[in-house]
């Protein structure tokens, strides 16, 4: 007896809604193998991962906080990623927007104009632009492979973050630790849900969620953009190019991560700190396929991972294990995920030895 | 020992990790399958090896299980691009997540011991010479690579198995059709490409530098991905490369040993920028990266 795939005749749209969860689940199973393997109560982390994030307000409002940045990037991503550019350095895109976006506090820590917080955000913005521009350029004037670049890219922001913390922005007063000064009143997001530290930002995230959904359905630009990243030789007869779609693909996606980057340090940080550069840009590629790089989907993945991530680090914490053994979840996911999404377009069918598989 | 003779001696063997992880993907590339997550095979080999060195003291040991852990951790990979004919972009980051986070989790007991390296050999008569003769002063990995690159280079360009890793990545249903196993040779090949990036954190986490910390790859699994591209899939090419970037990385260390006014931030940083540099230099020869380029690379294969 053999197991084989055959091709679908059209996508199978259950399987399409399926997959996300079946790789859920699978993912969890896995993680419960794992704590098993290490000698720690599965039940309890299962309690951990899966309950404690819904069981209290504060860490339900954690998990709101954690999704905003993830949907937010995301959302940017997916863009490129339907065009077949792979933008995989949100993380430095991030990194630089929140450098941009700091430079208005750290200079003028006594500030209070109210023009503070939108003028961050828009050099957050176009921080996370420029960085992912680099990566638009190279590749469209030299050929240079964006998934290289990008990467190269977020190194090297990740060294700029600790020269600015080590040196000419670091706290006077701060005890000689890499971060800056605290920003004033004037630089910091307003809390949304009082007594939380969920902030506009996940609004700014929703909205953006609503600008993809109607770039996508959009008929011309969404299209255009899609088959000049797919079939580049296509859209140059049809009159738009490759050329565009690149630029388009990695100018939004650094824009959405250089926002990100911004609200994180006028969001829970309320400085520039190290750990400005936690993963969200790299999760957040997670997001975008387990949405299905579909806008509406990301919005449900954003939050399954943030939710994931805030379980994951409460059972990570109580077994006493690494909290960036947390990747392992989340490799796992996509593994498992792009695994699942073959059911989409594929059938599997048993063959016993004596007969041959019906096309 | 002078600042030339720093970077000549050490050049080699900062090139090694490096070298070992691009000589492994070039032949996945070869067959047709890019595999992203080399910076999380090769973080795995540096954990599963330091751990094995310091338990059982043993070289050959830590370099065997290294191997092995990258091996099974790319047949991941390969049953979800393989098996499930998924996009590979996409799964080679998902492999490098899931090595990252594997490896921190196995190492955290080990972080901050120590172990010992592996002793420096010398070439007879050759390392006696005058001007370059510390180059011919390494440990025996560092030999035991060169020649692999050289068999590498003799299999892939003057051996029938080459001819047949070669016909599946550059026409898989050609292969197929005079009757290859397109997919278990691909398979073989990521097989063979995680083994190397095992060995190749083996060597940084217990030889390059005696020591285990989350980390600690620090992008060379990258840089050995963008070699290969630099080298347009040719061997000589990627061992060139490597040996520039080793000695590019021993150039940083020689100028903060040296006091270079710069930030170690900025030094730091240069590795990554020649990375962008070169990859802009080669890859804007259109002409050739189109005769060079493996014409299936990432695109998965069904019948």
């Amino acid at each position: 007896m053999k197991l084989t795939m055959i091709r679908r005749d059209r996508a199978s749209r259950a399987a399409m809604f399926a997959a996300p969860f079946i790789a859920l689940a699978l993912t969890i199973l896995s993680s419960l193998v794992l704590f098993a393997v290490l000698g720690k109560a599965p039940g309890q982390a299962l309690y951990s991962l899966l309950l404690e994030p819904f069981l209290s307000w504060y860490a339900f409002s954690e998990v709101l906080l954690k999704t905003a940045p993830l949907l937010l990037i995301a959302q940017g991503l997916a863009i490129g990623f339907r065009a077949n550019v792979f933008n995989i350095g949100a993380e430095g895109q991030l990194v630089i927007g929140a450098i941009a976006a700091s430079a208005l506090p750290v200079w003028y820590p006594q500030g209070d104009v109210p023009l503070m917080l939108p003028a961050m955000m828009v050099m957050g913005a176009l921080g996370g632009m420029v960085w992912a521009g680099l990566a638009a350029g190279l590749r469209t004037r030299f050929n240079a492979n964006e998934i290289l670049v990008t990467l190269m890219l977020t190194l090297i922001a990740t060294q700029v973050l600790n020269y600015l913390l080590l040196g000419p922005w670091k706290d006077p007063m701060g005890f000689n630790f890499p971060q800056s000064v605290m920003f004033p009143d004037a630089a910091l997001l307003p809390i949304l849900l009082p007594g939380t530290r969920v902030n506009v930002s996940i609004l700014i995230a929703l909205l953006a969620s609503v600008l993809a959904y109607v770039l996508m359905r959009h008929r011309f630009s969404g299209f255009q953009l899609l088959v000049g990243g797919l079939a580049p030789r296509a859209a140059s007869y049809a009159g738009f190019s490759e050329r565009r779609a690149i630029w388009i693909s990695l100018l939004l996606g650094g824009l959405a991560a250089g926002l990100a980057g911004a609200a994180e340090v006028a969001g829970p940080l309320g400085q520039l700190q190290r750990s400005v550069t936690s993963g969200y840009g790299y999760s957040a590629i997670i997001v975008a396929y387990l949405g299905g790089l579909n806008p509406l989907g990301i919005v449900v993945s954003a939050f399954l991972m943030s939710a994931l991530a805030i379980g994951g680090d409460n059972a990570m914490v109580s077994a006493d294990l690494p909290v960036a053994a947390v990747f392992v979840f989340q490799g796992l996911l996509l593994v498992y995920y792009l695994a699942a999404l073959t059911l989409i377009r594929h059938r599997i069918q048993v063959i016993r030895p004596d007969e041959k598989a019906i096309p | 020992m002078n600042g030339f003779d720093f970077i000549l001696a050490g050049t080699l063997a900062a090139a090694t990790p490096m070298l070992l992880a691009a000589l492994g993907e070039l032949v996945v590339e070869r067959s047709g399958v890019l595999n992203l997550g080399l910076e999380g095979l090769m973080a795995v080999g540096a954990a599963l090896a330091f751990i094995t060195v310091y338990s059982y003291d043993s070289h050959a040991m830590g370099f065997a299980v290294a191997a092995f852990g990258g091996a099974a951790l790319s047949m991941v990979f390969a049953a979800v691009v393989l098996g499930f004919a998924a996009n590979q972009v996409a799964a080679g980051l998902a492999i490098g997540v899931l090595g990252l986070g594997l490896s921190s989790l196995i190492g955290k007991k080990f972080e901050s011991l120590t172990i010992t390296g592996l002793p420096k050999l010398s070439l007879p008569l050759l390392s006696d010479l005058p001007f370059v003769g510390p180059l011919f002063t390494q440990d025996i990995v560092v030999w035991l690579t060169a020649l692999l690159a050289v068999a590498i280079w003799g299999v892939l360009n003057h051996s029938k198995l080459g001819l047949i890793i070669r016909a599946v990545g550059e026409n898989p249903h050609a292969a197929r059709a005079i009757g290859f196993p397109v997919l278990r040779v691909r398979c073989a090949a990521i097989g063979f490409g995680g083994a190397m990036a095992g060995v190749a954190g083996a060597y940084a986490a217990t030889v390059y530098t005696p020591l285990w910390a989350d980390g600690m790859i620090a992008g060379r699994g990258w840089i050995a991905l963008a070699l290969v591209v630099f080298g347009t899939w040719q061997t000589g090419r990627v061992v060139f490369g490597a040996l520039l970037f080793g000695a590019l990385s021993l150039g940083e260390l020689a100028a903060q040993a040296a006091g270079i006014g710069l930030p170690s931030q900025v030094l730091a940083s240069i590795p990554y920028a020649v990375t962008i540099l070169m990859l802009a230099v080669i890859s804007s020869n259109r002409r050739r990266m189109r005769l060079n380029t493996i014409a299936s690379l990432g695109q998965p294969f069904e019948r």
